[in-house]
């Protein structure tokens, strides 16, 4: 049995926030409709990026919204949001990320739906919060990456500031609603208590920063300061960075460096015995260091280091990772087919469950392919009671 | 105020470091008992791990900000006598979490298999680096590694950078994320059908499942992700996506069509470029942007483009950032008191009901608990 079979999701979410949060639930077994205004739907339908379409809509629209239904309904008509409710009565979650206000205006805000369904889990993601001065502001994981003091953790001192190339904040905002909702499910299962759960990308985003803010708190508030050469933390010390080598590049985690510099037979390193030097002067170290692993190529200091249990390892890029067994073993991709037989290749869910991979084929759905489906399932016959 | 709603479970964490333990913290400030099964006389490695040398007692800065919450029972599992009692601990709790390295369990007998005949309905959670089988099982499961192996540092920094890991400890922490999400997805079946449930992820899966629209895309187009020569914010975004420096200060502009931004920020140069080709030249209409943008400050920029509805956002570093009345109103920050000893950290970002969830319960001392837990295990009639 998944593990969550038998849950009701409906997602009015649009772009990957909380749409990755109900993927994530539709790949451990619950059944996801996403509501969608007609016309266009989740305006992520229409954000190319790098100018990849699949059938005239964006490949992340297909990766971000497979396993899933979608139900078309325009919620400022009177008919149709008398619709959702009926199916908002039949749910277990409901998924939002409107900007402050919006539900209420429409009529859906948590106090509402639970006059309909009071055991509902109604979750929400919002940029910062409901109250205060950026209240109203877009959440934009650029924006969020901007105003958090993340995009001066990464890259060396010199460089402008550096956001991060994933969208780190939705997902991470997905990612921690899900958790939200999750435990919330769990103690409606004891108690039959139904619950709000909030999760805004501003504190998701700091929650992601802990371990260095919980630092920056105590030390004074002493800003980050990147390592100016191959930084690879701004709070760690020597050699932990990113090393070109003749052919490539090679990571090197925490280790000793006196260790090191017998290993890779280099001589400037030797005179660093006083440990805390290896934080202080980190850069001119790391700067021997960088000189010195120029000379060889990866597959050389990996065949030293690696057999010594230095922590190591060379940098990959796609082409090369995929080519890799130790990639190809996870079995990560995943084929899905949409019904009009548009095949996607994707990955698949990360989460293993009782040695199965948790995997499905089912395409993005088009914009309100099931409303009929679904008007016939919940809707129709409520509406003729109520008639 | 209702309970937490994770209150009655009990956590037996064996992890150490930070994929594992941030999974234990978020289910402890979502209300779960979650007790740290350590080695005597060393326990966590974290706890010997300081960063920038910051220590709060005997134990690192770092350990306390992971590992509040919780509590400590010292054991050695290769002593038979401590193994018979962590056994016996193991037929109370609800759920195990542990990163060790693959066959580590095994040889100490509490690996799955095990487990479950000990308690039948355990949720059984582990994270490996690599997954359990394949040529890279025994690697170390290592944040900068997994970074440099999952190809995540080609997304970041721009074009002739090196390779630019992202300064966080991305893979082990959303790796925890995803194991608390297995965790709680178990607990759930577990209460409706009475079964147990055994939860696996590595930091590897997780890493390729965090890259999810990069590699959909590249699996589609065959190209690897390029950087974009100048202001690089995201490799599948057209221009302006990216950080601009101004004439003081550095701005962030999202997603906007360049018409729209051309006459935001009154710049003549830039109504040359068409629309369709804003992937395509993005280098050059970001250079243009950048020459413009340097004649004056980010307030006056951001002030503009905000004026005409642009996402833009001044960029802030922490100071910048804790002034900021937005900031302050989230109430992000608690404090947390250890032996007299108070420092500040973040609070867990979920709220519940309107409710945030915060607590004071500082990082166990090694062993501060097997006492009580001995206690409880033995004499208790519960």
């Amino acid at each position: 049995m998944k593990l969550l079979e038998d849950i009701l999701v409906i997602d009015f979410s649009q772009f990957l926030s909380g749409p990755s949060a109900g993927l994530r639930l539709a790949d451990m077994g619950a059944r996801v409709i996403k509501i969608e205004k007609p016309g266009n739907g989740d305006i992520c339908r229409e954000l190319y990026v790098s100018d990849v379409k699949l059938e005239g809509e964006s490949t992340i629209f297909h990766a971000i919204n497979r396993n899933k239904e979608s139900y078309a309904a325009d919620l400022k008509k009177a008919d149709d949001l008398e619709k959702i409710k009926i199916l908002i009565s039949e749910a277990d979650i409901m998924i939002h990320n409107f900007r402050p206000g919006v539900m209420e205006r429409l009529g859906l805000d948590y106090e509402t739906v639970k006059s309909i369904n009071p055991s509902i889990i109604y979750s929400e993601i919002n940029g910062y919060g409901e109250a205060g001065p950026w209240k109203d502001l877009p959440g934009q994981d650029l924006l969020l990456q901007s105003v958090s003091g993340l995009a001066w953790l990464s890259n060396n001192n010199d460089t402008t500031p550096t956001p991060m190339g994933v969208a780190v904040v939705d997902i991470l905002a997905g990612a921690h609603l899900v958790q939200g909702i999750l435990a919330t499910l769990y103690q409606r299962t004891v108690s039959g208590e139904g619950a709000l759960v909030q999760v805004s990308m501003f504190e998701s985003i700091l929650d992601f920063q802990f371990e260095v803010l919980t630092c920056f708190y105590n030390d004074g508030n002493e800003l980050p300061v990147r390592s100016s050469v191959n930084n690879g933390h701004a709070y760690i010390a020597a050699p932990y960075g990113i090393y070109k080598t003749k052919n490539g590049y090679l990571a090197l985690a925490m280790g000793d460096i006196i260790v090191l510099s017998e290993l890779l037979k280099c001589e400037g390193l030797k005179l660093y015995t006083d440990s805390r030097d290896w934080f202080n002067k980190r850069d001119e170290i790391k700067k021997i260091l960088a000189d010195h692993l120029l000379k060889c190529q990866t597959e050389t200091w990996l065949n030293i280091l690696e057999p010594a249990d230095i922590w190591c390892a060379k940098v990959l890029d796609y082409d090369a990772l995929t080519k890799e067994e130790g990639y190809k073993v996870l079995d990560m991709e995943l084929k899905v087919k949409t019904s009009n037989g548009l095949e996607i290749t994707t990955t698949r869910c990360p989460i293993r469950v009782d040695g199965q991979l948790l995997l499905s084929d089912k395409g993005a759905p088009m914009l309100g392919e099931h409303n009929r489906q679904i008007d016939e399932e919940f809707i129709l016959q409520q509406v003729q009671i109520k008639n | 105020m209702k309970n937490l709603p994770l209150k009655g479970l009990t956590v037996l964490e064996f992890s150490q470091y930070l994929s594992g333990p941030s999974a234990g913290l978020r289910l402890a400030d979502l209300g779960a008992r979650v007790i740290k099964v350590e080695r005597p006389k060393t326990g966590d490695a974290c706890r010997q791990l300081a960063i920038k040398n910051l220590w709060l007692d005997e134990s690192s800065l770092l350990f306390h900000t992971i590992n509040r919450n919780k509590e400590s029972f010292a054991a050695d599992l290769k002593n038979p006598d401590d193994l018979e009692i962590v056994k016996k601990l193991i037929t109370k709790v609800d759920v195990v979490t542990h990163n060790f390295r693959p066959g580590i369990m095994e040889k100490i007998g509490l690996d799955y298999a095990s487990v479950k005949k000990l308690n039948e309905k355990i949720i059984y959670a582990e994270i490996s680096g690599y997954g359990k089988k394949g040529p890279w099982k025994n690697k170390p499961g290592q944040d900068l590694l997994l970074q440099s192996i999952s190809g995540v540092a080609l997304t970041s920094g721009d074009m002739d950078h090196d390779p630019v890991p992202f300064g966080i400890a991305i893979a082990d922490i959303i790796c925890g994320t995803h194991l608390v999400q297995g965790i709680l997805a178990a607990l759930i079946r577990r209460h409706k059908k009475g079964v147990g449930a055994f939860i696996e992820v590595s930091l590897l899966e997780s890493m390729l499942d965090f890259q999810f629209e990069l590699l959909t895309t590249y699996y589609s187009s065959k190209q690897v992700p390029q950087r974009s020569k100048l202001n690089n914010g995201h490799t599948l975004l057209s221009a302006p996506y990216g950080i601009y420096p101004t004439a003081k200060g550095f701005i962030g502009i999202a997603m906007v069509p360049l018409a729209k931004l051309a006459s935001a920020l009154e710049c003549n140069e830039l109504k040359k470029f068409h629309q369709q080709d804003a992937f395509k030249k993005r280098d050059e209409i970001k250079e243009t942007i950048n020459k413009h943008l340097s004649s004056q400050p980010a307030s006056y920029w951001v002030n503009k483009l905000q004026q005409h509805g642009i996402w833009s956002t001044e960029v802030l570093d922490w100071l910048q950032m804790k002034n900021q009345e937005a900031y302050k109103v989230l109430e992000m920050e608690q404090s947390v008191r250890s032996n007299g000893k108070e420092f500040i950290t973040t609070r867990c970002p979920i709220q519940i009901d309107h409710q945030k969830l915060t607590s004071t319960k500082p990082a166990p001392s090694l062993g501060e608990g097997n006492a009580k837990i001995l206690n409880e295990l033995y004499n208790a009639t519960a």
